[in-house]
């Protein structure tokens, strides 16, 4: 849901980052938090527990620049993965206009990769919102460790959909730009469809 | 896009922000803010300068969406006000129909009570200007304005600019 001001000339979107617990979403805002130009960003809020997993969310305010005399801006947002937290998770999908799935490439991460998708559908679906049509990017995170799935493995398990996917390393930043401006494109042809 | 999108205005705009400074002098606030329910900040008034009010909209918006949770598990409808004291600051949040949070931070200048009745006065005004404003934009829909203001203009190259 943008928020598209006429007065300040703004348009604002919010994705969010999904996926399973420790698969690397707020890593992904803590690189682009870091190499953003300080007029571009806002505070990067995380409401965390003491251990550094996220709670609540992460926040992340971006502005990307000017179409037609209209600053875009981008509100990111990560949801909390673990999957006690399902409350929450439904809570961060409200109003949102685009979803990156973070996979966790290990292989024994397998089983809860799948888990996080099927439960982000749900999510989505119980607020009207449906997957299959929303913008959406697929990131496969933890390029960098031994243990991982081929990408060639991962498509057919988790991208059905054929989104745009990226081979990620969110610790060095490896495709975590190319991930976010998948997905920020695809917002604004959205947008520009309906509009 | 699924759900409706919020829009907003220059005329509807001004008379938002006169609403809310008027809010901010009777209540004797510190400031005074207006957020969407999915965090993003409409308009503020009174001392803004050194409060991050993009952060505050985001974490308010997050708070409202966690107690209409808890709301929500009691059986409840929704938590219609919020009120935090603190040892100087007070913020007293409360909602605007089903999308929009009016928060107001205030300390000892001025009183909870003298809050309460003044933020009671003005949601009733700002319901209206948004009231008006969904009016508009259904309007302007139906007559396809809004795609000649602005988007139908918008490249894919425009998009992949921002990208560079
Ligand atoms: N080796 C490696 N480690 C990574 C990578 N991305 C993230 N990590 C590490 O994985 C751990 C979890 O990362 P987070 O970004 O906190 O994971 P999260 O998805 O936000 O987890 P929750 O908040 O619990 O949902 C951290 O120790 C990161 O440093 C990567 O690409 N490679
Ligand atoms: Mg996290």
């Amino acid at each position: 849901m943008s928020f598209i001001n006429y007065s300040s000339r703004e348009i604002n979107c919010k994705i969010v980052y999904y996926g399973p617990g420790l698969c690397g979403k707020t890593t992904n805002l803590q690189f682009i938090y870091r190499r953003t130009n300080p007029e571009q960003k806002g505070k990067l809020i995380s409401l965390a527990t003491e251990t550094e997993r996220t709670l609540f969310f992460d926040f992340l305010p971006l502005a990307l620049g000017d179409i037609k005399g209209f600053k875009i801006r981008f509100h990111l947002y990560t949801v909390p993965g673990q999957v006690f937290y399902a409350a929450s998770r439904k809570l961060i999908l409200k109003g949102v206009d685009g979803v990156v799935f973070v996979a966790d490439s290990q292989i024994e991460r397998t089983e809860s990769n799948i888990e996080s998708l099927e439960d982000l559908k749900i999510n989505l679906s119980e607020q009207g919102y449906d997957l299959d049509k929303l913008p959406f990017a697929m990131q496969y995170n933890k390029r960098d460790l031994p243990n991982i799935v081929p990408v060639a493995d991962l498509e057919k398990l988790l991208n059905y959909r054929k989104v745009p996917s990226f081979e990620a390393v969110a610790v060095t930043g490896k495709g975590v730009f190319e991930t976010l401006k998948a997905v920020a494109k695809q917002v604004l042809f959205e947008l520009k469809k309906h509009y | 896009m699924m759900g409706s999108d919020l829009i907003m205005y220059e005329e509807e705009f001004q008379r938002i922000d006169a609403e809310l400074k008027k809010l901010y002098h009777q209540a004797n606030a510190k400031v005074v803010f207006l957020v969407d329910k999915n965090g993003q900040l409409i308009a503020s008034a009174g001392e803004t300068h050194d409060i991050d009010t993009t952060s505050l909209a985001s974490l308010t918006a997050g708070n409202i969406a966690a107690t209409g949770g808890i709301a929500r598990l009691l059986g409840e409808k929704e938590f219609t006000i919020l009120f935090h004291e603190g040892e100087k600051d007070n913020i007293h949040i409360s909602l605007i129909g089903q999308r929009i949070i009016l928060v107001v931070i205030f300390d000892n200048r001025t009183s909870l009570g003298l809050v309460r009745l003044r933020v009671k006065k003005s949601s009733e005004s700002l319901a209206g200007i948004f009231d008006e404003i969904t009016k508009k934009v259904e309007k302007e829909k139906g007559e396809g304005k809004l795609e000649e203001a602005l988007f139908a203009e918008i490249s894919d190259e425009d998009i992949d600019n921002l990208f560079r």
